[in-house]
């Protein structure tokens, strides 16, 4: 699998942070800069990944499954995910999800016919202190309201 | 010992070394601390909270699993806040776990169900449905069912620290986490079920095992291995006489809980349907079955008519019968024939091991050696093929103790991941062992285990290369299966008796030369299948065969005798490391006799007396005779292991180098047995295929 020379470049200084012997560390942020470019993590990029780091693919699909910001599919060019977790459930969570669903017409882990939206409801974002929270791709958004949701996608072209 | 920690847990005073963890020095004082995926001898995971204790002025309970002791700790492990923690875990634990013990493999030997009874709560405050995932097969061996994991990690622990292999992993996310397996859909793996025997639920169940029967159904037989000569315990467990599993849970015999497929599995060769119930005569041009009266008689007719003819007679013992057979077989042809043909196919060179070594004391290594040892070298062996069990030693010794490891192998092998120095070479092992010479002096003792290129005088120089390092160096020569170690020890050999004593007279002939001899009257085949790929040159010679099943050389028999297999008989073995274990009986086929048995009955009909025929009189009588086999009978009687040195001193020997070949298996053949056991035919077959 080949990557653009600016991602390689990239990769190869990445790798440099990381001790002698610990370059598997650099996979989380190896993993985040490739799914932007190649669009997912597909299995072909989860197998060159774990060549370049001495791991074995399954280990690398642990991380991939593991985190919410990486995805084994494409998904719309608005990535919407909502935290239904315990704080930001307690303050209404899970409403702002169903409220999603019904604005986006889409269900969990559903990507619009157009491709613009995706949907999905995920674990702790880490974003507590200001529950209920979402996050639009990498940018996150605090203390929604279900007008406050409306805003937010409407806003988005 | 220096360094002891002062700390006290609930109110009474422990003592335990600096870095000692809390659940541990717990338990020495005889304070159970409960846990689930705290397991002795992995990386720590701290990851089921099972083990939460108060410890005073840590503002929250903390996990005994993965704190140090300190000097004035004071911990409570039954205080009020631990003790709804427990309860609050193990409802946590059961919230998607199905209530399905009455149909579960595990009912009765669970873990999660014991913590449950003893420290859980009876009712639930959840009622939101279940979270399920279908059931899923992961290889003709292992099938995990999803709901019932805890995620505890065992498994995945166990495969890639415990094998090597790394096979397991955990995808995904909170409460759609799952163990996953290597493929997509199917394991690449050992198929060892290792991870089915750490499981402390049931989450991961053994296909040869499944829904077969209850835990406390079973008889439990410990008794050692009949395939590979690492002579690992496998307890057995029988269900109206059919032995329904293996494992080793309760860590005794040399291999702690150690099992590889063979051991766990492979017993199922012996209820195969075509295992022999009844002598087979022929009659005709064709074998026919027959009693055991006339089996007998006919047998007994033929062997006092070359007898007393003084006809000439070969002897082929087997690697598989215990250490009495062996060694009464090889009594019966000395003094009841009077000949020396008996030889056995043979493995590796212990013989001139043996003689190499003279005159030092404790330079033959054990299977506990492979741990402790604090540097090893291995030579032109796949020891995690051939030898799953001590690669294993090995691999934990590496964990464990970060000890080098030096590898000489013809071709990659699973120890090469984790050697100081792996180097390819073939039939010039010698020269690369020479030039790490430097490397090998610098450590302070050395283990040397090595396969079957190292023989005669190849061995000879080893040895001589071994002493000129100036440290302790210990070898272990390998041999192929059970009891490969304990036929030669016994003597069936041509030129060697029992204890490698020269014979009296003149040396017998070898197996290639009983094979090709044109002259033999009766050939006598006890546990062997030599003419698997070879004829047998005496057209004339009358041919008896006891075995388990119609081998190729059962075929040329004119009387097959059925016989059984290791795991119906009472007797000793000795491994590769020749340390003596014992054979328990677990199981009986309908109409086979042990060959001991056999061997007194044949006795009885010649009328000579062989001495009291029973497996703890024949061992009586190994002791007293065969040197080094006087090892403490308590040792052994329950259920350990004991070293011999068969010999110290010269070994009168004339060592055939060329009649020294392994049989060359991996982690799914084992013989002769291969064909007849189920479970390794499919794990071949599967689409995993092996590891390497």
């Amino acid at each position: 699998m080949t990557f653009s020379p600016q991602l390689e470049a990239r990769f190869a200084e990445l790798l440099t942070h990381y001790p002698e012997g610990r370059q598997r560390g650099a996979l989380i942020p190896m993993l985040m800069y490739a799914q932007d470019e190649v669009g997912a993590v597909t299995q072909e990029l989860m197998e060159e990944l774990a060549k370049r780091l001495g791991i074995t693919t399954l280990q690398v699909d642990e991380v991939t499954g593991y985190y919410s910001m990486l995805h084994k599919k494409p998904q719309g060019k608005y990535h919407v995910q909502v935290c239904t977790n315990v704080a930001c459930m307690l303050r209404g969570g899970a409403e702002l999800y169903d409220h999603a669903c019904k604005k986006l017409n889409l269900g969990h882990k559903q990507t619009a016919a157009d491709g613009k939206f995706s949907l999905e409801e995920v674990e702790c974002i880490g974003a507590c202190s200001w529950a209920p929270a979402i996050q639009v791709n990498y940018d996150f958004h605090h203390e929604v309201t279900t007008g406050k949701l409306d805003e937010i996608l409407e806003g988005l072209k | 010992m220096s360094n002891l920690v002062k700390l006290t847990i609930n109110d009474t005073p422990v003592e335990a070394p600096a870095g000692t963890l809390l659940i541990d020095a717990a338990k020495t004082a005889g304070i159970e601390i409960p846990a689930f995926c705290y397991y002795e001898g992995m990386s720590l995971q701290a990851a089921c909270r099972m083990c939460l204790v108060e410890i005073e002025k840590a503002p929250k309970l903390m996990a005994a699993c993965v704190v140090p002791v300190a000097e004035g700790m004071v911990v409570r492990t039954e205080s009020e806040a631990v003790v709804k923690a427990r309860k609050t875990t193990l409802e946590f634990l059961l919230t998607n776990h199905p209530l399905d013990c009455p149909v579960c493999d595990k009912g009765g030997e669970c873990e999660l169900q014991d913590m449950v009874f003893k420290y859980g709560a009876g009712e639930s405050r959840f009622t939101e449905v279940k979270h399920h995932v279908p059931e899923k097969q992961w290889s003709p061996v292992v099938f995990y069912d999803g709901p019932r994991c805890i995620l505890c990690y065992r498994c995945v622990r166990v495969c890639n620290e415990g094998m090597g292999v790394g096979a397991l992993g955990v995808v995904n996310r909170g409460v759609v986490s799952e163990i996953a397996p290597s493929h997509g859909d199917h394991l690449e793996c050992d198929e060892c079920g290792s991870c089915i025997d750490i499981c402390p639920v049931g989450a991961l169940t053994s296909g040869a095992y499944r829904y077969k029967t209850r835990p406390w159904e079973m008889e439990h037989t410990g008794t050692i291995c009949t395939h590979c000569s690492d002579g690992c315990k496998t307890t057995l467990g029988t269900r109206n006489g059919e032995i329904v599993r293996g494992n080793n849970r309760d860590r005794s015999g040399v291999n702690g809980e150690f099992l590889c497929v063979k051991g766990r599995y492979a017993f199922d060769f012996n209820h195969h349907p075509e295992r022999l119930q009844a002598p087979l005569l022929r009659v005709d041009g064709k074998l026919e079955e027959v009693s055991w009266s006339r089996a007998l008689q006919v047998l007994v007719e033929k062997f006092k008519a070359v007898r007393d003819a003084k006809g000439n007679v070969g002897v082929i013992g087997s690697t598989r019968t215990s250490n009495e057979e062996a060694f009464l077989l090889q009594k019966f042809a000395r003094t009841v024939f009077g000949t020396n043909n008996i030889d056995h196919h043979r493995s590796g060179d212990v013989a001139t091991l043996l003689d190499a070594l003279s005159g030092k004391t404790g330079a033959l290594g054990t299977s506990a050696d492979c741990y402790t040892s604090k540097a090893v070298l291995i030579i032109g062996a796949d020891l995690s093929q051939q030898h799953p069990f001590l690669a294993n030693q090995i691999r934990a010794n590496v964990r464990h103790q970060k000890t080098p490891v030096y590898v000489v192998t013809p071709g990659a092998v699973r120890e090469d991941k984790t050697a100081k120095k792996a180097v390819r070479a073939g039939e010039d092992w010698l020269a690369a062992v020479e030039n790490l010479k430097s490397s090998l002096a610098s450590e302070k003792e050395l283990l040397v285990v090595f396969g079957d290129a190292v023989k005669g005088e190849g061995l000879r120089k080893l040895v001589a290369l071994g002493d000129s390092l100036g440290i302790p160096v210990k070898y272990i020569a390998l041999v192929d299966y059970a009891n490969s170690r304990g036929a030669m020890d016994m003597g069936l050999l041509p030129d060697l008796g029992p204890g490698y004593h020269a014979v009296e007279g003149k040396a017998g002939l070898t197996l290639p030369q009983m094979l090709a001899a044109t002259d033999l009257d009766l050939v006598w085949v006890v546990g062997a299948n030599p003419l698997k790929n070879a004829s047998l040159g005496s057209s004339k010679a009358f041919v008896v065969v006891q075995d388990l099943f119609r081998t190729e050389t059962a075929e040329r028999a004119d009387l097959v005798l059925p016989a059984a297999s290791a795991y119906e008989k009472n007797g000793t073995v000795t491994n590769t490391c020749g340390e003596v274990q014992r054979l328990m009986k677990a199981a009986d086929t309908v109409g086979a006799k042990t060959d001991l048995a056999m061997f007194g009955l044949i006795a009885r009909g010649l009328g000579v007396n062989l001495g009291k025929v029973d497996a703890d009189n024949v061992f009586a009588e190994i002791q007293k005779t065969v040197r080094g086999y006087n090892v403490p009978l308590p040792v052994i009687v329950t259920g350990g292991a004991a070293q011999t040195q068969a010999v110290n001193g010269r070994v009168p020997s004339n060592v055939l180098p060329e009649l020294i070949r392994s049989a060359g298996d991996t982690l799914f053949t084992t013989g002769t047995l291969t064909k007849y056991s189920k479970v390794l035919n499919e794990v071949m077959e599967g689409p995993g295929g092996l590891y390497r």
